[in-house]
């Protein structure tokens, strides 16, 4: 089988979610890859190193610059001609293009898989990860979203992709990039870290959420998340939401810090390895979880604890 | 202008899914269904777009006869007509595209706004999948909605920040939680909804073939974790960090 994985990048390099995919699509048969964008010369190589990969297929035009769905994926279909599957990851960018590609090419996408059983059947989560379903495909052709934590990352060298150009669909015409607000931070990024520290509403304000997360996560070299409560109360910013409908993360030690441990948000976070809660409610749901659980006052033990570690 | 809301009746939130015992999916039998809480966002945010020149709002859902109380609460919300395409059958995210792409043919709407995903299949594909099949722009994870009359600016909710884009109309909108804080119906507005038109087809009445191209073989309950330990205080905590090297 032929698949292909779109490479999510931001113009410069390539992001981490896309080699998860790989490792994907290395389960199904020869691996291909789909660069596009405007200027992606150094992305195209640094794809072409990823080990495993094929063919780098690069679509260099304006038209991709901002990953529009309505230009990208009339370019995937175009490249399914010679495809069996189609890859992306399960990231804000992947599945704002994969399902379009899919009813272009009139198959059903399967979304956010979490392991290949066969060519043609994947399991994937339901009901907010309540459930697993395992799931085949009567398509001939395949759309897939893989959810990243699911699978281990494709080592980024030691690969020999030849890097090809393919011809550019041009621009739909029907939709125009504006702008961008990037949350800058200088911490590990949410979905890659090893550790992550995460506040909920129990914090009370965004003052305390950074007065008391930040220098936790700062001493543990951890990226810092948020429950949708902490998020909608305004303590922190939109992209540090782990649950449902945020990010899914699945670190080595997640710490839940005043986080009650809704289903939400649960099924953002339940496949950490280790799940070290704090709360001052001893009933929360987040204890059924936890692999160490501290029960008491945030206020009293973060500030604690970030001194003795 | 026109806007055409979908609307999915699921299983409601607060309710901790049961997976059946042979393996063949959820268990829905007695239990409380609401609309998909994203969908009740595109609902709302359709409504406030009533000052801004939107005059009619159509809600549609596919499903069971049952799904006409979820559009009975949309039309309470303030939407003006529904219509149901009635199928027993479970619809696919490209089934129910198809079917959307037939009414937007007919209805010729402005605006497509959809929840960006139902919270039982957690799928994020059918808004997609109706502006590709449509050949118009779309929109997906919108926090902020901005309309004039040829052309939708939205802000978009994207790993790392926002992002904003301009699409000319007709356009497909998913809308992500942030958006809007949906309004509840009141009671004389349920009363009036209940007078509202609400029309009923088939999926053969529009020619689409929704046979479904995944097939279930089978739903399992998660791996359960282990019972964890609780510790006394701060360094016994400590202790076991460093023992597990999460710190020095």
């Amino acid at each position: 089988m032929k698949t292909l994985v779109w490479v999510e990048h931001d113009g410069a390099t390539v992001k981490d979610a896309t080699l998860a995919v790989v490792t994907a699509a290395s389960q199904l048969g020869e691996v291909h890859l789909i660069v596009a964008g405007q200027g992606v010369d150094a992305v195209a190589a640094e794809a072409a190193k990823i080990a495993g990969v094929g063919k780098v297929h690069v679509a260099d035009d304006a038209a991709y610059a901002h990953a529009l769905a309505e230009n990208v994926a009339p370019l995937v279909v175009q490249l399914m001609a010679d495809h069996d599957a189609v890859l992306f990851p399960a990231t804000s960018g992947g599945k704002n293009i994969a399902p379009r590609v899919a009813a272009l090419l009139d198959v059903m996408q399967i979304s956010d898989i979490l392991s290949v059983e066969s060519e043609d059947t994947f399991t994937r989560p339901i009901y907010a990860g309540n459930a697993i379903a395992t799931v085949q495909t009567k398509d001939a052709k395949k759309v897939i979203t893989v959810r990243g934590t699911a699978f281990e990352k494709a080592a980024t060298e030691g690969g020999s992709g030849t890097i090809e150009a393919v011809a550019t669909t041009g621009d739909s015409g029907v939709s125009t990039y504006v702008g961008s607000e990037i949350a800058t931070s200088e911490r590990p990024e949410l979905t890659s870290a090893k550790i992550i520290v995460s506040g909920g509403r129990a914090l009370g304000s965004g003052e305390q959420f950074h007065a008391l997360i930040d220098p936790l996560a700062d001493k543990l070299g951890a990226g810092v998340g948020a429950s949708r409560a902490a998020v909608d109360a305004g303590y922190a910013p939109n992209d540090y939401q782990v649950g449902q409908t945020g990010k899914i993360v699945a670190p080595e030690v997640y710490v839940a810090i005043g986080i009650s441990g809704a289903i939400q948000h649960l099924a953002g976070m339940k496949d950490s390895k280790t799940i070290i809660a704090i709360n001052k409610d001893e009933d929360a749901p987040i204890f059924q979880v936890a692999d160490l659980g501290l029960v008491g006052d945030l206020f009293k033990i973060v500030p604690e604890l970030t001194e003795k570690l | 202008m026109k806007v055409i809301v979908p609307v999915k009746r699921v299983l409601d939130y607060n309710v901790k899914p049961r997976v059946k015992a042979d393996g063949t999916g959820v268990d829905l039998a007695n239990v409380k269904m609401s609309m998909n809480p994203f969908d009740e966002i595109a609902v709302e945010e359709a409504i406030r777009l009533k000052d801004k020149g939107v005059t009619e709002i159509v809600v549609v859902s596919i499903g069971e006869q049952k799904s006409q109380e979820t559009l009975r609460t949309a039309l309470a919300m303030g939407a003006d007509r529904a219509i149901l395409i009635v199928s027993e059958e479970k619809v696919e995210p490209l089934g129910v595209a198809k079917l959307l792409k037939a009414i937007v043919d007919e209805e010729k709407p402005d605006l497509v706004i959809l929840g960006k995903q139902a919270i039982d299949d957690d799928n994020n594909q059918t808004g997609q999948m109706l502006a590709g099949l449509l050949g118009v722009g779309q929109a997906t994870f919108a926090s902020k909605v901005e309309l004039t009359s040829d052309s939708v600016t939205v802000t978009r909710e994207v790993d790392g920040g926002a992002e904003t884009e301009t699409l000319t109309l007709p356009a497909i909108i998913t809308v992500d939680l942030r958006l809007n804080e949906p309004r509840y119906a009141s009671l004389p507005n349920i009363m009036k909804a209940k007078s509202k038109p609400m029309a009923q087809k088939t999926a053969a009445d529009y020619g689409v073939d929704i046979a479904p191209r995944l097939t279930t073989l089978k739903v399992v309950e998660p791996a359960k974790r282990s019972a964890g330990v609780k510790v006394a205080d701060v360094d016994e905590l400590v202790t076991k960090l460093k023992a597990m090297g999460v710190a020095k």
